[in-house]
């Protein structure tokens, strides 16, 4: 053990010991590491003082300020909610057509739904709404089951092909091929009519041939000309914008063995003034449709 | 070797073998039976090796001899230390790239983010951290003791038996075995054979510490102990569990709700604590002073934030769950030994950087010491940083937030990646007899490529982080949220890309590491004019 010797560079005393070859110097405890510590554990007590913090038998003590978080949380919701409190009752009272003719109304409704579509819609119809592969875009005019104030919001409401509620919107397309009602050579046909219907290049002896198919098969729903029928959910099929794609692959598979979409039927996840506001919101992308008198 | 020693070590390793086919056959889930697998397979390796040795004649000599250190188990905890860390690192460059770029999930259950996670926090954490601090702490109480380590091979159990619980642990993540505690993700049959190699540890080093020759016990030992006893008291509690069969792997805690949340944070933030902090400090307190060849500045601020850390650090977890379920009170508690911590934290910042004094110009030329001082420096801004976090108000905002990855990051790579990598450079040559590294000049390269990459990393995760916390919270003048949390998770995507280059250099950093010390053991040394001296003239 090594005795007690002045570091010769620093002038500082060692404690004496060594390890290995490591000396210590006995340096004090920096001032102004002791101060801040101080004013650390005085901040502390404070705290502890004014905050609640010592536990007891039952419950801690409130501490001087009284504050809870679950008050503070209940405060910030209450408050909330009463600053919004006038529009959402003129939301919830009047008539849809009401809300969009009254500008400041209007703005709530359209505020109110974008943050509500941001959260629930999204995940299927994009952030800027414009759908994808599956998911209808719903900034244009074409609609599938209507683009009015009242249609979208009865689909918000009930949804498409959500089975738990009775009054959902139901549009079941046969499987034409999977359950053999058309011949793959029918299919092929129908499927360069309908090339034919959008403007798109296709086969005209096939297409001729495929008009009788869709005459008999497809008109009920889709229309004689394909301009599709909404109140069946018969997508229009004189354009060339489709849920997955107007190619003739897509028009093949679609007629062979059709998908399904399913949007959930809102009324039980939403109160009854989000709904109205995102039928606004939607409303309001640019394809809203006006009523028709 | 003594005959009747190994006669009883293959008896129960045979015993070990024929229990783990048993629980191969009967085992519940893919995960529980491929690690039944391993271990019989493990103990009937060992049951050749030991076969191998077997012999009747008399005891001779033992083999080494008490007056030499056996450094020989430090050695592998060296190359272990290198390997872990380098895995690690590429782990996270792999999962930093996930998070920039989904497609690299690779739809794969093995390979998804939520899989290849925890396989990097246990990488770095306890595979590579671990085996620095186990090796360190070997190397620094005999040194420190002046006496060979105790219960002699037991040492070499302590490696073997972690390296198996890090291949057991891994495994199980990638198959999808996860306790869901977050740095404690094994399920319980590991938990227990990492209790049983821990208790086998603490063994090692408080014997060492109890046979020692030196009237003091060296303030490097305290925090190597501390750490030691705190980990395993730690481990222990927060993996009290009961497994829903012994033939499976799945377990549920006994604690139930917000209790089990604040022991898990109890764990998790003393985890920290005392592997990450106390540990990595006792590394610091012998290798700082060594390396300068300088006294530590101050014997009673070693005492005074010695035990001022251990006293407050314990307290601080439940900062983790802030504005949560957790009562008020214990909030309150959470945060304020958080702030009270902050002094005794940087009580190890001002040991480690004024134990320079007098020798300041040292850094000009050694690129080790620079590596080490550097890393105390980032060790000084993440102990700033994290009592200002534990805030509750800074906390509204950071929590949740890529803030957080960022502040453990800048004490990870920065703190323990980077004093861990200087000691492994200081040792190596030690261990292995050379007069030098390799090359100085590339352990230089390896610090400015991770000083870089640390830099990239801690600044995106602050923007990222800030700007999520602000997007989360941003309400119109109507009372409307602005953002969809898809869109912050858009925002993120630059900052994501930044923060996977920042990783990428720090593993390209290791691996200039590895190149150098590989020639460094097989003796090259490159011809280079030193370091704070002009280039050599050509």
């Amino acid at each position: 053990m090594a005795s007690r010797e002045k570091d010769e560079i620093s002038g500082i005393e060692t404690t004496g010991h060594e390890w290995d070859g490591i000396k210590e110097l006995n340096n004090p405890l920096p001032r102004w590491w002791l101060w801040t510590f101080y004013g650390c554990i005085a901040f502390a007590l404070g705290y502890m003082i004014a905050y609640p913090a010592w536990p007891l038998v039952s419950g801690a003590t409130p501490g001087l300020l009284g504050y809870s978080s679950r008050a503070e949380f209940v405060k910030e919701v209450d408050s909330a909610v009463s600053a919004q409190a006038a529009q959402r009752e003129m939301v919830k009272t009047l008539p849809l057509e009401e809300i969009r003719n009254n500008a400041d109304l209007l703005q709530f409704a359209v505020a109110g739904g974008r943050a509500a579509f941001r959260v629930n819609c999204i995940q299927c119809h994009g952030s800027g709404a414009a759908g994808g592969k599956g998911y209808p875009n719903l900034n244009d005019d074409d609609w599938l089951w209507g683009g009015t104030l009242e249609q979208i919001h009865t689909t918000l409401q009930h949804g498409i092909r959500y089975l738990a509620d009775p009054d959902t919107r139901q549009s079941p397309m046969p499987a034409f091929g999977a359950d053999e009602i058309l011949t793959p050579e029918q299919i092929n046909d129908v499927a360069e009519h309908v090339l034919s219907l959008s403007a798109q290049p296709f086969d005209a002896a096939a297409a001729s041939r495929g008009s009788t198919v869709f005459a008999e098969n497809c008109v009920a729903c889709h229309g004689a000309a394909g301009e599709g029928l909404r109140e069946f959910g018969g997508p229009r099929l004189s354009d060339p914008i489709a849920l997955y794609a107007a190619d003739k692959a897509a028009i093949v598979a679609q007629v062979t063995r059709p998908r399904h979409g399913v949007m959930p039927a809102w009324n039980t996840r939403l109160d009854e003034v989000t709904i109205k506001q995102l039928a606004i919101y939607v409303h309001s992308l640019g394809g809203g449709e006006m009523p028709v008198p | 070797m003594n005959g009747y020693g190994v006669l009883a070590k293959l008896i129960s390793l045979g015993v070990i073998a024929l229990v783990a086919v048993i629980a191969a056959a009967k085992g519940h889930d893919a995960a529980y039976v491929f690690h039944a697998y391993v271990i019989s397979a493990v103990a009937m390796g060992l049951i050749v090796y030991y076969s191998r040795s077997f012999s009747f004649a008399p005891v001779g000599p033992a083999p080494a001899s008490e007056s030499t250190y056996s450094d020989e188990v430090i050695k592998a905890g060296m190359i272990a230390t290198v390997f872990w860390g380098v895995a690690g690192f590429l782990l996270g460059v792999v999962i930093a790239s996930q998070l920039a770029w989904p497609a690299l999930n690779l739809d794969l259950p093995w390979t998804t983010f939520g899989r290849l996670r925890p396989l990097h926090t246990s990488a770095v954490v306890f595979a590579f951290g671990g085996n620095a601090l186990i090796a360190t702490s070997f190397y620094v109480v005999q040194r420190t003791c002046r006496t060979r380590l105790a219960f002699g091979n037991l040492a070499w159990f302590v490696f073997w038996g972690y390296q198996l619980f890090i291949v057991l642990a891994a495994t199980g993540y990638l198959l999808g075995v996860t306790e869901s505690r977050e740095y404690a993700e094994p399920e319980w049959y590991v938990d227990i054979w990492i209790t049983l190699v821990w208790v086998a540890y603490f063994l090692v080093f408080f014997g060492t510490l109890l046979k020692r020759k030196e009237p003091h016990i060296y303030v490097a030992n305290w925090f190597y102990l501390a750490f030691i006893v705190t980990i395993a008291m730690l481990h222990i509690v927060n993996n009290l569990a009961v497994p829903v069969s012994f033939l499976g792997s799945k377990s549920y805690s006994l604690f139930s709700g917000v209790q089990d949340a604040l022991i898990q944070w109890w764990y998790g933030h003393n985890a920290v604590g005392f592997f990450l902090t106390a540990g990595f400090l006792g590394m610091m307190y012998y290798f700082v002073p060594k390396r300068v060849g300088r006294p530590v500045y101050s014997y009673r601020l070693s005492i005074v934030h010695f035990w001022s850390l251990i006293f407050l650090y314990i307290w601080a977890g439940p900062h983790h769950l802030h504005y949560t379920a957790l009562p008020d009170w214990a909030q309150t508690l959470g945060m304020v030994f958080s702030v009270m911590l902050w002094m005794p934290s940087w009580g190890g910042m001002i040991n480690g950087l004024m134990t320079l004094s007098g020798a300041w110009d040292k850094l000009r030329t050694d690129p080790v010491l620079r590596m080490m001082v550097l890393s105390v420096a980032f060790y000084g801004m993440s102990t700033f940083e994290g009592p200002m976090m534990s805030i509750k108000s800074v906390n509204s905002l950071s929590h949740y937030t890529d803030w957080t990855i960022g502040h453990v990051h800048s004490g990870a790579l920065g703190w323990v990646g980077m004093i861990s990598m200087a000691v492994v450079y200081d040792l190596v040559p030690k261990l292995w007899k050379k007069a030098d590294l390799y090359s100085n000049r590339l352990v230089n390269w390896h610090l400015w490529l991770a000083t870089l990459g640390i830099v990239l990393y801690a600044s995106a995760m602050w923007v990222s982080g800030i700007m999520q916390g602000l997007m989360w919270r941003e309400y119109d003048d109507q009372g409307f949220l602005v953002y969809s949390f898809s869109e912050s998770v858009a925002a993120m995507y630059p900052y994501y890309v930044i923060r996977m280059t920042g990783g990428l250099l720090f593993l390209i950093g290791a691996l200039i590491m590895v190149y150098n010390l590989i020639r460094t053991v097989r003796g090259d040394s490159v011809s280079e004019s030193a370091v704070g001296t002009p280039a050599l003239a050509t």
